[in-house]
């Protein structure tokens, strides 16, 4: 008789783990080797990675396609300056109250938005982010329209120094990072998570087992938006600069995030480090072609959503038969003779 | 009081050109379930191509339109056959994340062609002529777009309902494979549909063009004052989106007269208040 196991790990998911860990450490000892303007791009990255492994959580597992999730960025942001500046608290304090008052806050647009089915819910949370925007334009201690930046002396509280400032900054975006991608990697990994991916398989089938899909779904919101809004505390935390049109910009904090997980591969956790490494590859390759290199990145994301719905990763896992994170189950027959 | 009647009566006008924006959102939706998130940067395309005609022929923008519409129309059988049509299913994500490039792409193509300066379509003295009615000034160019929207929408209505093409559209809503073995070819019907909404979507861009001064990024803003006059209507019904554009309009009206940097807010709580008290929209089609 086989007795079939079922097993999760694979030697190449054992393999990219050992790879990952290494390149951690390297990664983490970036502000000895790296230069200052290499340093704050791979910061940019890290933050950039962490906001499409989110609302790849969102669209890609929960079903929930936003388009406004610079709602919870610009939020993060603003929130950032209001609480150091007006609350005299420390920037990092300020950045983790930050995603607990999005977490909050996100409970009741949930409530709204929710009622909107399918692409009619990714424009209402467009309307949400645009009240969002409008909203803190009209907050003249922030600066109104035109923003604010982020006084010297709460700067200078973070660290001693430039180069200390810089390590700090590149260390938490790296850190967003870890914790972001370590975060969903469990959550998918958990009964929670299970749930989630049958409800992103079959929404019928999954209510038909009992999972109550609404509830799912706000969890993952509620969980996207308070750490979107962190990412977006660190992102202007980098930029020490804020204003309402850049805070809440569609462009940069869902149009790009969504290039990004749709060329990766969505629904899938490795494809938004892969879109992220390509975006950027193709960003730093194009940069000096101004508006052009945004024409071909919708090109890009048109003919990979025609032609390769699953993104690159997609591509290479059919072929290869490859995880890296070990989500899916794999059942193995045993022949009895080896046992 | 009269002049909040006029706050009132700018807000009604200006509703219809909401409406405007909306009636194609509203069609294409009814017809294939697609929402077009370029269907903003669309009207904007339209604003620039009346743009392009007027100086290129030194003509009137309504002449212009004249050129425009059928080119709206040509695009969106286009861009329907030979894009979005592969996007239909039953997995919303393709049509949403190709119509949001499809946004990112006509943005950034109207930002090198016409650069980021604003522009204006000019119509000469119909932008300041006026009437005067009980006491109230109103704009021959608001009460011309409003009137513009009525009738377009009665077209659409009529057509849906007393035409063979109008049937054509129905019956691939109401069951496409069926309406294929009836021998309709539902990529071609898709394609009209886009083809009619983006001619309606010419219309709109152009009288966009003569009421305010436009720029390559407003693309966005448009679409959701459209889509908010869809929700707020109810879907999937025509005339209650022009009473959607109505009440956003008037809420517009109503918060600038408060404070000018409230007008686009006040809509979008408006918006807000119906989804949250109504999520059906005001006027639901009837469930058959």
């Amino acid at each position: 008789m086989t007795v079939p196991t079922v097993y999760r790990a694979t030697r190449a998911s054992r393999i990219a783990m050992i790879i990952a860990a290494l390149a951690l450490i390297v990664l983490a000892a970036a502000p000895w080797w790296a230069g200052r303007a290499d340093l704050r791009l791979m910061g940019e990255i890290f933050l950039y990675l962490s906001l499409a492994c989110l609302w790849n959580l969102m669209a890609g597992y929960a079903g929930l396609v936003s388009v406004g999730q610079q709602a919870f960025v610009g939020f993060g942001g603003y929130m950032l300056f209001a609480l150091t500046i007006f609350g005299g608290l420390h920037p990092i304090t300020a950045i983790l109250l930050a995603g607990l008052l999005a977490a909050v806050l996100s409970v009741p647009i949930a409530a709204l938005i929710f009622r909107l089915k399918g692409a009619y819910f990714a424009i209402g949370t467009w309307v949400v982010a645009e009240v969002f925007r409008l909203t803190f334009a009209q907050i003249s201690a922030l600066g109104g329209g035109s923003g604010t930046s982020l006084p010297v002396g709460i700067v200078r509280s973070l660290a001693d120094g430039r180069s200390a400032r810089e390590a700090l900054s590149y260390w938490l975006a790296l850190g967003a990072a870890i914790l972001v991608i370590t975060a969903v990697y469990l959550f998918l990994r958990s009964r929670r998570g299970l749930a989630l991916t049958a409800i992103r398989d079959s929404e019928v089938a999954a209510s038909g087992l009992g999972i109550d899909i609404w509830r799912t779904k706000l969890e993952v919101y509620v969980v996207t938006s308070a750490f979107t809004a962190i990412i977006g505390g660190l992102i202007f935390l980098q930029k020490l600069r804020i204003s309402p049109d850049a805070a809440f910009s569609v462009n940069d904090w869902t149009a790009f995030v969504i290039f990004i997980v749709v060329i990766g591969g969505i629904g899938t956790l490795e494809g938004p480090i892969i879109g992220t490494l390509l975006f950027f590859l193709l960003r730093e390759t194009l940069a000096d072609f101004g508006t052009i290199y945004l024409l071909v990145l919708g090109v890009v994301a048109i003919v990979v959503m025609l032609k390769a719905p699953k993104g690159v990763w997609g591509l290479i896992r059919d072929r290869y038969d490859l995880e890296l994170f070990p989500l899916s189950y794999r059942i193995k027959l045993n022949d009895p003779k080896d046992t | 009081m009269i002049e909040w009647t006029g706050v009132i009566v700018q807000g009604v006008l200006l509703g219809g050109l909401y409406a405007l924006f909306a009636a194609g959102l509203s069609l294409i939706f009814g017809v294939m379930r697609l929402v077009n998130i370029a269907h903003g940067d669309l009207i904007i395309l339209a604003a620039y191509l009346g743009l392009s005609t007027t100086m290129m022929f030194g003509v009137h923008p309504f002449a212009a339109a004249l050129l425009v519409l059928p080119v709206m129309a040509v695009i969106g059988y286009v861009l329907q056959r030979g894009i979005l049509n592969q996007t239909l299913g039953p997995d919303i994500l393709p049509p949403l994340l190709v119509t949001f490039g499809l946004s990112v792409i006509i943005q950034n193509a109207l930002l090198e062609g016409y650069t980021a300066d604003p522009q204006k379509l000019s119509a000469g003295a119909i932008e300041t002529a006026s009437v005067s009615m009980g006491g109230l000034t109103i704009g021959i160019l608001p009460l011309l777009t409003f009137g513009i929207a009525v009738a377009v929408i009665a077209g659409l209505q009529w057509m849906f309902y007393s035409t063979a093409l109008g049937r054509g559209f129905r019956a691939v809503s109401d069951n496409q494979d069926i309406a294929q073995l009836m021998g309709l070819n539902k990529a071609h019907v898709f394609g009209l549909a886009m083809a009619l909404a983006l001619a309606v979507t010419g219309i709109a861009g152009i009288l966009l063009g003569i009421r305010t001064s436009f720029d390559p990024s407003i693309g966005g803003g448009r679409l959701i004052f459209g889509f908010e006059a869809v929700i707020i209507g109810g879907l999937g019904n025509l005339w209650g989106t022009l009473a959607g554009g109505v009440i956003l309009g008037v809420a517009q009206t109503i918060g600038a007269k408060i404070d000018p940097g409230w007008q686009v807010l006040t809509g979008h709580i408006a918006f807000l208040v119906v989804l949250a008290v109504r999520p059906n929209g005001l006027f639901p089609r009837v469930q058959h």
